[in-house]
C-alpha cells in the first residue's frame, strides 16, 4: 500500500501533497522536509530507492520535479516507479507535454488527476483512456455551469 | 546570490511561456492564484514572502466570511487556501468553509470542497463528523466515515461499475480500520470478485490480499484469473505498455504465493500459471522485471518444485548482473530472500555480492549488508560483522543504526564470542560502555542450557589465555577489561588451569605502560577473584607492594583489598563465592539503609545533602569572593564545605567521606585522559600481528635432526631464525591483501612457528664409502612462498665433533597437487573457505583464446586442476598434499587476469598467489 506521494522541485519546493494514512501535521512536515533532503542530496547514477523509517521511498526526477512516492516495505519497488510514471504519463496527456509551471498554476487538477488514478493507496484504475474521459468530462461540466 | 539567480531563472519560463500561450484557458495565470503564485516567485527573501502571504490569507479570510462571495468564488478562494497551506502557512478558518462548499456547490465544487478537506483535516480533527453527515448526502462515497457501511454496500449493486469499483476501494479501507465492521458482509466481497467488470475484480482483490488465509477454495479462481490475465485476455485498456495488466498480475500473485504457502496441494494447481508467467514476462521493461521479481517470490514462497526454481534462479541471475542499478538492487533484494531456503544460490553471485559490497551507493551497500547478514556463519561472521561495524562508522541515518545494530547483536546471540571479540577488537575504545556491560551479562546469566554455558564460558577462558599470552600492547582497554572480568570469574572452570599462570598474565598487564588505570582496577578485581594457592598469593604480595603507594585512590583501595583478600581465605570465599548463582541482587537505589545516619548526622547539626549540580552552582557563585588558596586542587565538595565552614564533628565524617568519593571520581576523570595515550592502535590485535610474523620473516622448515639432542636443535633453529635472508618482499598492494587476509583468521587457530612437519622415516648406518640416505616425509603446517629446510649433519672424528648446517629453499609448489572436483563440489566448498586474496594477474596473450592459454600455462607449471572454462571465466582447483584444498576464480578482467582464491588454510591463497604470479611472469 502507498502511505504517501510528494511532489517537489530541485529547490526543495512542495507542489503537490497527498497521503493515504492520517497523519498529524508535525509528522507531515517532517516528512516532507526528510524527503526533500534525502532525494536532494542523492548522487547521479544511483538507485531510485531509498529506506527511510520502516517505508521504502522511490523517486524519481521528472525535468525539474522530483517525484516521491512512499510505500510499505514489502511493496515492489519497481512497481512504484511504474505507479509514478503512469501518474506523469498521464498529466502529459491531460497538459499536452506537461511541465513544473502547469502542475503549480493547477495542481487542483493534478490532485484531480491523481484521485482518480489512485485511491486509499492503491490503484484503481490504469487505463489513459478512461481516467482522462473522467477528467474532461468534468472539464466540460465547468464549462457548461458558468 | 546564486539562490537569486535560480529564483529568476525559475522564474523566466513563466514569463515566456505566458507570453507565448496568452489564450490557453490551462494556465489560469490571470486568476488571483496566478497572481499569488507570480508574486511570490518575484520574492527574493522568506521574510517578504512572509508578509505576503499573511496578506494573502487576511484577504482570504475577508472573501470566505463574507455572505456575498460566490460558491464559484469560494472555490477559487479554497485553492488560493490550499496553495498557502501548501508553503507551510496554516489557514484553519478555511477549513469549515471547505466542508460548506462540499455541501453546497455545484458537482465541481465540491470536488474541490472535499480536495480542500481531504488536505486539511486529520483523523481527529473535530469537524469531522460535520464532514461524515455532508457526505452522506451526495452519492460518491467518501473514506472518512466508519459508520456507514451500509450506505456503501448499496452501492456495491450500482450499474455503473466506476462506482462499484470505488465502493469495494471504500469498503476495503473500513477492512483496514475496523475489520469487524465489515465481516457481515464477506459474500458481497465473493460477489465483488465475479463482478463482469475487471476493474471492480481487481478492487476487490486488495480485500483479499488482506484476508485471503480463510479462502483456500478461492485458489483455482485466482489461478484461473490470472491465466486469463497472462494470456492477455483482458480488454487493452488495462494493458500498460503493452503488457497485460501488470498490477492485477501483481496483485494475484501475491495473493498465489499466501496460499501456497507450506501447502502442497495447493501449491501444485498453481505451478502451470507460474511458469506460464515466467514465460510470458520477456520484454525488457521495468514492469515486466516487477512482474518476474513477484514471481520469483511467489515460487520460492510455496511448495517447492524443481525445474520451477531453476528458473526462478536463472531469472535471479538476469537482474543480479543487470548493469541497471535499480535491478541490480531488486536482484539483491530476491537473493536476500531466496537464500534462506538456498543458501547455494549466493555462491553463484559471490564475484557481484563483493563488488555491491563496495558500490558507491549507499543503498546498495546496505541491501548487500542485509544479504550477508543472512548468510552469516560460524567461518565468515568475522568478515561480515567487520562489514557491518564498517557501515555502522559511516551511516549517519538513525534508523539504519538502529536496524543494523540490531542483526549484529542478533548475530551475537547465535555466535556470541566470535562476534563479540570482533566487536571489541575492531569498536576499540570507541564502542559504548554499555556492549562490554551487556556481553558480559550475557555471559555470567546465560543461557537456558546450563552445558551450553560452561562450554562457552570455557571457550571465552581458553581464547583469552591464548590472547594474553601473546602480544598484549595493542588490545583496547575495554577489552582488557572485559577479559580480566572473565578471566577472573570463570577461570576457576578450567580444573588444569593454574591459578598462578592467569595471575602472572594479569600482572603483565599491570606492568604495561598503556593499561590505563581503570582497566588496572579490573585486573585486580580479577585478581582478588583468583589468588588462591601460595604461589598466587605471593604473586598478589608483590602486586600489592608496588600499587599500595599508588597515586590513584581506587587502585590504592583495590590492593589493599586484594591483600586481605588473599590473606584470608574465609573471608574471601564469602565475599567471592566461586559459582555465584545468578541471583539477581538487589539494589536499594533510594539507599534508605543510610537513613539512621543521616538524621542522626542533621540531629548534630550538618548541612543537609545537596545535589551535585547545585554544589557546582553554589561553588560558581562563590568562585568569586572565596580567597582560598588551595581550592582550585582540591576536590570540589571538600572546597564547599570548607567555605560554609560548619564544622562540628559529624559534619566532617561525612564531608569527608564525601570528599573521597569525589576524589575517585576526580581521579577517574584524570583517567580517561590519560587513557587516551594507550588508544594510538584501533586495529590492534595479537592475532593478526604474529600471524603476519612468520610470512614476512623467515619461512622455515624444521627438521629434527636424528642426531642432535633436542637441546642442539633448539639452538640451531633459534640462530637460523636469525641469521636467514628474507624471502622477496611482496608488492605493498599484496601484502595488503595478505594483512587482510591473516584478518579473517579466526582466533583460536595456533601460531606455531614450526611450518612444515616433518616425520622421521628411516635412519642408518653409514658404511665407508657409500650412501646414506634419510628420508623424510614433510607436511605443511602452514603454507608459505618458500620453505626453508634445514638440516645439520653432527659427526665424530677422533674424540672431535664436527657439525655442518645445510639449507635448501623448497618453493611451496612442490606440496600443490592437482585437485579433481565438479563445478558443483567446487561450488559448495566456495563459500565455506574464509581465507581469500584477489589479484590481477597477466595474462598470456600469443593464442586465440587467452583464458584457456593462461589457465593451461598455470596448470603446466603449478599443477593445478582446471575444473571447468565458460566464456570469460575459468575456475580452477588444487591443494596441498593433504587434503587443503585452494579453490581459484580466474576471469578477464580490462585485459588482465582477475584471480580470486580461496582456501580453509590460512595463507595458502597468498602463498599460492605467488607462484601463480612468478609462472606467468616467465611467459
Amino acid at each position: 500500500m502507498m502511505r504517501f506521494l510528494l511532489l517537489f522541485s530541485r529547490q526543495g519546493k512542495l507542489r503537490l501533497q497527498k497521503w493515504y494514512t492520517p497523519l498529524s501535521e508535525r509528522e507531515k512536515k517532517k516528512i516532507i522536509r526528510d524527503m526533500t533532503t534525502m532525494v536532494l542530496a542523492r548522487q547521479p547514477r544511483t538507485c531510485n530507492f531509498l529506506h527511510w523509517k520502516d517505508l521504502k521511498i522511490i523517486y524519481k526526477r521528472y525535468a525539474s520535479l522530483y517525484f516521491c512516492l512512499g510505500v510499505e516495505s514489502e511493496e515492489n519497488e519497481l512497481l512504484g516507479l511504474e505507479v509514478i510514471h503512469r501518474y506523469v504519463e498521464l498529466l502529459d496527456k491531460y497538459f499536452g507535454n506537461v511541465c513544473e509551471l502547469d502542475i503549480i498554476f493547477n495542481f487542483e487538477k493534478a490532485y484531480f488527476i491523481l484521485d482518480e488514478f489512485l485511491m486509499s493507496g492503491e490503484i484503481q484504475e490504469t487505463s489513459k483512456q478512461t481516467i482522462n474521459r473522467c477528467i474532461e468530462n468534468s472539464d466540460m461540466l465547468q464549462e457548461l455551469s458558468y | 546570490m546564486s539562490d537569486v539567480v535560480e529564483k529568476t531563472l525559475t522564474a523566466l519560463p513563466s514569463l515566456l511561456s505566458l507570453d507565448s500561450q496568452p489564450g490557453s484557458a490551462k494556465l489560469s495565470s490571470t486568476s488571483k492564484l496566478g497572481a499569488l503564485i507570480r508574486g511570490i516567485t518575484e520574492l527574493t527573501s522568506k521574510h517578504e514572502e512572509e508578509k505576503l502571504i499573511q496578506r494573502e490569507l487576511a484577504s482570504l479570510k475577508d472573501q470566505v466570511s463574507s455572505p456575498n462571495t460566490s460558491m464559484r468564488q469560494m472555490k477559487e478562494a479554497m485553492v488560493r487556501a490550499i496553495y498557502c497551506e501548501m508553503l507551510g502557512y496554516e489557514a484553519s478558518f478555511s477549513y469549515i468553509h471547505a466542508i460548506k462548499l462540499a455541501q453546497q456547490g455545484s458537482i465541481l465544487d465540491k470536488r474541490v470542497g472535499y480536495l480542500a478537506v481531504t488536505l486539511f483535516l486529520n483523523e481527529n480533527h473535530e469537524l469531522l463528523l460535520l464532514l461524515v453527515n455532508t457526505v452522506l448526502k451526495p452519492n460518491v462515497p467518501q473514506r472518512y466515515d466508519t459508520c456507514n457501511t451500509p450506505l456503501v454496500e448499496e452501492k456495491l449493486n450500482h450499474p455503473k461499475e466506476i462506482i462499484r469499483r470505488k465502493a469495494v476501494l471504500a469498503l476495503y479501507k473500513f477492512y483496514l480500520i475496523a475489520p469487524n465492521q465489515v465481516q457481515h458482509i464477506h459474500n458481497r466481497f465473493r460477489k465483488a470478485l465475479c463482478d463482469k467488470d475487471p476493474g471492480v475484480m481487481f478492487a476487490s482483490l486488495h480485500i483479499y490480499l488482506q484476508m485471503i488465509k480463510g479462502y483456500k477454495d478461492l485458489t483455482a479462481s485466482f489461478v484461473t484469473i490470472l491465466k486469463q490475465v497472462v494470456s492477455g485476455k483482458l480488454p487493452m485498456d488495462f494493458n500498460y505498455h503493452s503488457v497485460p495488466a501488470p498490477w492485477l498480475q501483481i496483485q494475484l500473485l501475491r495473493i498465489l504465493s499466501i496460499l501456497g504457502k507450506n501447502d502442497q496441494s495447493t501449491s501444485e494447481i498453481m505451478y502451470d500459471v507460474l511458469d506460464e508467467s515466467l514465460k510470458r514476462a520477456e520484454i525488457n521493461h521495468n514492469i515486466t522485471y516487477a512482474i518476474l521479481y513477484e514471481c520469483v517470490k511467489c515460487i520460492y514462497t510455496i511448495y517447492p518444485k524443481t525445474d520451477l526454481l531453476e528458473k526462478a534462479a536463472k531469472c535471479i541471475g538476469n537482474f543480479v548482473l543487470s548493469s541497471k542499478i535499480n535491478l541490480k538492487y531488486l536482484g539483491l533484494k530476491a537473493l536476500t530472500y531466496v537464500v534462506q531456503q538456498d543458501p547455494k544460490l549466493a555462491l553463484q553471485h559471490q564475484m557481484t555480492i563483493i563488488e555491491c559490497l563496495d558500490h558507491p551507493d549507499v543503498i546498495i551497500k546496505r541491501e548487500t549488508l542485509e544479504l550477508l547478514f543472512r548468510i552469516t556463519n560460524a567461518q565468515n561472521i568475522t568478515v561480515i560483522v567487520e562489514k557491518m561495524l564498517e557501515f555502522l562508522h559511516q551511516s549517519k541515518d538513525d534508523h539504519t543504526t538502529i536496524d543494523l545494530v540490531g542483526k549484529v547483536a542478533e548475530i551475537a546471540e547465535k555466535y556470541p564470542l566470535q562476534t563479540m571479540n570482533t566487536v571489541f577488537s575492531l569498536g576499540g575504545d570507541m564502542i559504548q560502555p554499555d556492549i562490554p556491560n551487556s556481553f558480559l551479562k550475557l555471559l555470567s546469566e546465560g543461557f537456558e542450557s546450563e552445558e551450553e554455558n560452561k562450554k562457552l564460558r570455557l571457550f571465552a577462558v581458553d581464547s583469552y589465555i591464548l590472547l594474553l599470552e601473546g602480544e598484549t600492547r595493542n588490545l583496547p582497554q575495554r577489552f582488557l577489561q572485559v577479559i580480566s572480568w572473565v578471566l577472573g570469574e570463570y577461570s576457576h572452570l578450567r580444573n588444569d588451569l593454574d591459578p598462578a599462570r592467569v595471575m602472572t598474565l594479569l600482572t603483565k598487564l599491570l606492568e604495561m605502560r598503556q593499561t590505563s588505570s581503570e582497566t588496572k582496577t579490573w585486573v585486580l578485581m580479577a585478581m582478588t577473584k583468583l589468588c588462591s594457592g601460595e604461589a598466587s598469593v605471593s604473586i598478589a604480595r608483590s602486586v600489592c607492594e608496588d600499587l599500595s603507594s599508588s597515586m590513584d585512590t581506587v587502585q590504592r583501595q583495590r590492593a589493599h583489598e586484594l591483600l586481605l583478600l588473599s590473606q584470608d581465605r574465609a573471608l574471601r570465599s564469602q565475599l567471592l563465592p566461586l559459582c555465584s548463582d545468578p541471583e539477581p541482587l538487589e539494589v536499594d537505589s533510594s539507599l534508605s539503609f543510610l537513613d539512621a545516619f543521616v538524621s542522626e548526622a542533621l540531629a548534630a547539626g550538618a548541612a543537609p545533602y545537596k545535589p551535585p549540580h547545585q554544589r557546582q552552582e553554589e561553588l560558581a557563585q562563590q568562585k568569586a569572593l572565596s580567597l582560598e588558596p588551595y581550592e582550585l586542587s582540591l576536590p570540589i565538595n571538600m572546597s564547599s564545605s570548607c567555605v560554609t565552614g560548619r564544622q562540628s564533628p559529624t559534619l566532617m565524617s561525612v564531608s569527608s567521606g564525601l570528599s573521597g568519593d569525589s576524589a575517585e571520581l576526580s581521579h577517574k576523570g584524570g583517567s580517561t585522559t590519560l587513557k587516551l595515550e594507550g588508544v594510538k592502535r584501533v586495529w590492534g590485535r595479537e592475532g593478526y600481528l604474529s600471524k603476519k610474523e612468520p610470512v614476512e620473516e623467515v619461512a622455515q622448515a624444521e627438521i629434527p635432526s636424528p642426531l642432535s639432542s633436542p637441546n642442539q636443535h633448539t639452538g640451531a633453529s633459534g640462530t637460523s631464525s636469525n641469521t636467514h635472508p628474507p624471502i622477496p618482499t611482496p608488492e605493498p598492494e599484496q601484502e595488503k591483501q595478505q594483512l587482510a587476509s591473516s584478518l579473517f583468521v579466526g582466533l583460536g587457530s595456533q601460531s606455531s612457528l614450526c611450518l612444515v612437519r616433518a616425520d622421521i622415516y628411516s635412519t642408518q648406518d653409514v658404511p665407508s664409502h657409500s650412501v646414506a640416505v634419510f628420508q623424510y616425509s614433510l607436511s605443511v603446517i602452514r603454507p608459505v612462498v618458500h620453505f626453508e629446510v634445514m638440516g645439520m649433519l653432527s659427526y665424530q672424528s677422533s674424540h672431535k665433533s664436527h657439525e655442518v648446517e645445510f639449507t635448501y629453499k623448497l618453493p611451496l609448489t612442490n606440496f600443490i597437487r592437482p585437485f579433481t572436483v565438479s563445478t558443483e563440489q567446487y561450488g559448495a566448498m566456495w563459500l565455506a573457505f574464509s581465507n581469500d586474496t584477489k589479484q590481477n594477474l597477466n595474462l598470456v596473450t600469443d593464442g586465440q583464446d587467452s583464458l584457456t592459454d593462461t589457465l593451461n600455462v598455470l596448470k603446466g607449471k603449478l599443477n593445478l586442476h582446471i575444473v571447468e572454462i565458460i566464456g570469460m571465466e575459468g575456475i580452477v582447483a588444487c591443494r596441498l598434499a593433504q587434503d587443503q584444498p585452494c579453490l581459484l576464480h580466474c576471469h578477464i578482467h580490462a585485459g588482465t587476469l582477475a584471480v580470486w582464491l580461496r582456501s580453509p588454510v590460512p595463507d595458502l591463497p597468498d602463498s599460492l598467489l605467488y607462484h601463480c604470479q612468478r609462472a606467468l611472469e616467465g611467459t
